[in-house]
């Protein structure tokens, strides 16, 4: 079954978003993420989706989610490498994504989060 | 517009063309405003191309309606006019006197040539004004028309030289807006935006709203929609240069701004940023 892969740095995690999502993969992404905050005890979830073209409503209530979902975990997310076109999408569509950070890139996006748990 | 008498309109016109031409062009300069001797050269240069193209038409076409197809060329050469005209700013009456001019002396060659036969002299008058109103509404069109993709053509230009981004620091951008804001100049100043956070990696945009004349709600809304795109984009944007009088329209208007950051004077906004980038400023003794 197709999965993303979910890559642990230190007490970080990391996603890589790089094929289309739908509600199958969606589910599937919450639970294993879910699954290694609790046992990889992170702190931080970085989801990357500079690989994205398009960003739908859907992702985007998606990642607002499981930022979401995290956060009840303890662990900040931070979302990384959005395409100019896609930010310019999702503010027309009215999905500002208020509970979730950002960053430029991955870099960017650990500094943050290691600001952060300071 | 059926009549298709015009052998006596062509016939002059291949027998007089150099009379019709001192007289057209007599009859054009008498009517120009701004007169000097390049204009009056390129004038009779236009009309001399002109007439024996008008005459070559009349001769090869059997209607003088001037949507036909055997009018082409015409219509080519006076749109060639038209346009050129239009660039160079001469007014809408003056580009239709091109062809109007040509009326009068046209029309004593033929009150000349047909006075024995009154009737056949005013059906011809008649085709022949029918015929030059055309022309000249014609060449009144395509003026339009040029007139219209220069603006067009100015106001896109405008929207590009109105929107710089500049790199103030490392990380920090600014962007002077100065005009109203519309969607179409938001969506640029956007593009714009987003595009040198990509390229410098920054992470604070000031957005300096000095030369903003009016803010209203649709303005404030447009600035938040970039604020917003910017943030996903993960740099953080400080609005500054808000008049006294901006700040209690925004107020009024119940516009809410408590997200942004906002400061009076772009120095203080990149103060802000220069902090938050942890860059400091320090001043040294020796150098005033």
């Amino acid at each position: 079954m197709e999965r993303i892969p979910i890559l642990r740095m230190g007490r970080l995690l990391l996603v890589t978003i790089q094929v289309d999502m739908h509600d199958r993969l969606a589910m599937t992404l919450q639970d294993d993420l879910t699954n290694r905050i609790v046992t990889d005890r992170a702190t931080g979830v970085l989801i990357d989706i500079s690989a994205l073209d398009i960003v739908d409503s859907f992702i985007g209530r998606m990642i607002s989610n499981t930022a979401a979902m995290a956060k009840i975990l303890d662990a900040r997310t931070v979302l990384v490498g959005m395409q100019p076109a896609v930010a310019i999408t999702l503010v027309e569509l009215g999905l500002t994504l208020e509970g979730v950070s950002t960053a430029l890139n991955v870099e960017l996006g650990i500094k943050l989060l290691e600001k952060g748990n300071r | 517009m059926s009549n298709n008498k015009t052998t006596q309109l062509e016939s002059i016109i291949s027998s007089h063309q150099a009379e019709l031409l001192d007289g057209w062009i007599a009859n054009l300069t008498s009517r120009l405003v701004r007169r000097d001797k390049s204009s009056e050269s390129e004038l009779r240069h236009q009309a001399s191309q002109f007439l024996p193209l008008l005459a070559s038409t009349l001769k090869k076409s059997t209607t003088v309606n001037t949507s036909a197809s055997d009018w082409e060329d015409i219509r080519h050469s006076l749109a060639e006019i038209s346009q050129s005209r239009a660039r160079q700013g001469f007014s809408p009456i003056e580009t239709a006197n091109f062809v109007f001019s040509l009326k009068s002396p046209l029309f004593s060659y033929l009150r000349t040539a047909l006075a024995d036969s009154p009737l056949e002299l005013s059906e011809e008058i008649a085709t022949t004004s029918t015929l030059f109103d055309d022309l000249g509404l014609y060449t009144i069109e395509v003026y339009q028309k040029a007139r219209e993709q220069i603006i067009q053509r100015q106001q896109q230009e405008l929207l590009e030289l109105s929107t710089p981004v500049v790199q103030l620091w490392k990380n920090v951008l600014a962007l002077p807006l100065i005009g109203t804001l519309d969607s179409a100049r938001t969506q640029v100043v956007m593009e714009n935006l987003l595009q040198k956070i990509v390229d410098t990696g920054a992470l604070i945009a000031i957005i300096d709203i000095t030369g903003v004349p009016t803010v209203d709600t649709l303005v404030a809304q447009h600035l938040l929609k970039t604020i917003a795109a910017a943030r996903l984009m993960g740099a953080d944007c400080i609005i500054s240069g808000i008049r006294p009088q901006i700040a209690q329209t925004i107020v009024h208007l119940g516009v809410n701004l408590e997200d942004v950051i906002t400061k009076a004077t772009l120095a203080d906004a990149f103060v802000v940023a220069l902090q938050r980038t942890g860059s400091t400023i320090s001043y040294s003794d020796n150098e005033r």
